[in-house]
């Protein structure tokens, strides 16, 4: 294949087109607006494993950002009114480059005032059923899937512990770790190790996992669970093993948003990673009132992937080898 | 001292890991919903040949190694080393039995050979994929035999013993894949 050629079959582009119509005709059928928010903004998620592009301005003073998805724009036409809306178009985030990752892809993100997770779940599955009819997935919780793999309950599990069942189980030590006293980081570690593959083997037709831990709530809102654990009100949905859409019932609390910003940058800080400075803008439309709303991103190249079979990211985007 | 970060890791590259020179073998960028991003890297210890299996936190660094493949003309075995030279600067080179290992039963003088350097140092030796080399020992070969598709041991000039045909015979010369260590042909 000539460096100038697409990654993608041109029989795998134009399915693109179709999924990207259909999606269209799905949300134009039940009253979503669709919208275009700018890709290019003057701020970037605070999430430290979010890496944002940073786009030398010119002569603009203040560097501009490649958004990481356009959850911030969105939420603050939310604030304005405008009722449930979406939109599909491309995000993109620094380093995220593999069999199913590409620096930018295609997103698509909407919300619903009014909706809870379930609602929103229900919609999700409809819109899969697109591509995947008969699509029937199942629900589980992150508990369920840590004490059902490894025998452990990650919200009741000290971090020594975490770091034995990381080390231990895995084929080699992991590299340069031992000053990981985060205990998302080897949660996270036994999730791509251990969670993941399970879910891959025993659930490739579809898993919905609720009831995240709350430090891993991003911008959902938090809540008590049967047994008295603050979770994330936050939804993954894994396909054939890819996790394709994530959810939220949504923060709307300014004070909490801006707690967790200010964590962000402590541990931004701590890690040496970029600053990203409090979105203020998203700050205030929260304040002037958000109102109560669920939201998903949905990844449609891998959707894509899903629905045509295709095993890496490259076969479905036209130039995928053009960012090395 | 070079290091390389893991968005920079692809097969290929040579890194350097409990202090053994690696070749990556295949990194996959792996990352759960929201959470930490990790590489998981199968790498080739370039000494021992044997394959590693590491996961690293993505954006870490690692030692680059000063590794180089490069073609080198065998000379001879002093009984302990094997000497190779440059064919064009000459400078020449000596690799001890780790570094050689099973390529010395095909090495025969002139023989252009891959050889790996780390810091300058043979590491690692690749043979020519076909050499042709001269039977010194086997069973009388059966003339005409050519279609029963039997085989027997036949022991070559450089000491390397490999499955022929029945029919051939000591002093005809073979064409041997060494990937695979099997006969190919006879040479006229």
């Amino acid at each position: 294949m000539a460096p100038w050629e697409p990654t993608a079959s041109l029989l795998a582009l134009k399915a693109r087109a179709e999924i990207a119509q259909r999606i269209r005709a799905f949300f134009g059928d039940r009253g979503l607006i669709e919208v275009f928010t700018p890709a290019l903004a003057p701020y970037t998620a605070s999430a430290p494993q979010l890496d944002s592009f940073k786009v030398e301005a010119g002569q603009a003073a203040s560097p501009l950002y490649l958004q990481t998805s356009p959850e911030s724009a969105m939420k603050r036409l939310l604030a304005a009114g405008i009722g449930p809306i979406y939109q599909l178009g491309p995000a993109f985030r620094a380093g995220e480059s593999g069999r199913v990752h590409h620096p930018e892809f295609q997103m698509l993100e909407w919300y619903r005032p009014g909706y809870g997770l379930e609602e929103l779940m229900e919609e999700v599955s409809a819109l899969v059923r697109l591509f995947l009819p008969g699509f029937q997935p199942h629900h589980t919780s992150y508990r369920e899937l840590f004490q059902q793999v490894l025998g452990v309950d990650p919200f009741d599990t000290a971090i020594d512990e975490l770091i034995q069942l990381a080390e231990g189980s895995f084929s080699a030590p992991m590299e340069g770790t031992t000053s990981e006293t985060n205990p998302d980081f080897w949660l996270d570690l036994l999730m791509v190790d251990h969670i993941e593959p399970y879910i891959r083997t025993q659930f490739p037709q579809g898993l919905y996992v609720t009831g995240f831990p709350e430090s891993q709530a991003a911008l959902a809102r938090c809540q008590l669970d049967g047994t008295g654990r603050k979770v994330a009100l936050r939804f993954e949905l894994y396909v054939q093993g890819l996790e394709l859409a994530n959810g939220y019932d949504e923060l709307d609390d300014p004070e909490e948003l801006r707690r967790r910003i200010e964590r962000d940058q402590r541990i931004r800080q701590s890690e040496r990673l970029p600053a990203a400075e409090a979105d203020e803008r998203l700050l205030a439309a929260m304040a002037a009132g958000l109102p109560q709303t669920s939201g998903v991103a949905l990844g449609v190249d891998r959707l894509a992937m899903v629905a045509l079979g295709a095993d890496r990211i490259q076969d479905v985007i036209p130039f995928a080898r053009d960012l090395g | 001292m070079a290091t390389y970060s893991t968005n920079e890791f692809r097969s290929g590259l040579k890194v350097l890991l409990e202090g053994d020179p690696c070749a990556i073998v295949e990194n996959e960028f792996v990352k759960p919903g929201k959470g930490q991003a990790f590489n998981r890297v199968r790498l080739r210890n370039l000494k021992t040949g044997r394959v590693w299996e590491r996961t690293f936190k993505s954006g870490e660094s690692i030692e680059a190694a000063d590794v180089l493949d490069i073609d080198l003309q065998y000379l001879y075995n002093d009984g302990e080393l094997w000497h190779f030279m440059h064919p064009e600067s000459f400078e020449q080179y000596a690799a001890d039995s780790q570094a050689v290992q099973d390529a010395a039963q095909w090495l025969s003088e002139q023989d252009l050979c891959t050889v790996t350097l780390w810091n300058n140092s043979p590491i690692s030796v690749v043979p020519p994929k076909f050499v042709e080399l001269e039977v010194v020992e086997t069973d009388p070969g059966i003339k005409g035999d050519t279609a029963s598709g039997g085989t027997k041991p036949a022991t070559l000039s450089t000491g390397a013993v490999v499955k022929v045909p029945l029919f051939v015979s000591v002093g005809e010369v073979l064409r041997v894949d060494t990937r695979t260590g099997e006969y190919q042909s006879r040479v006229k």
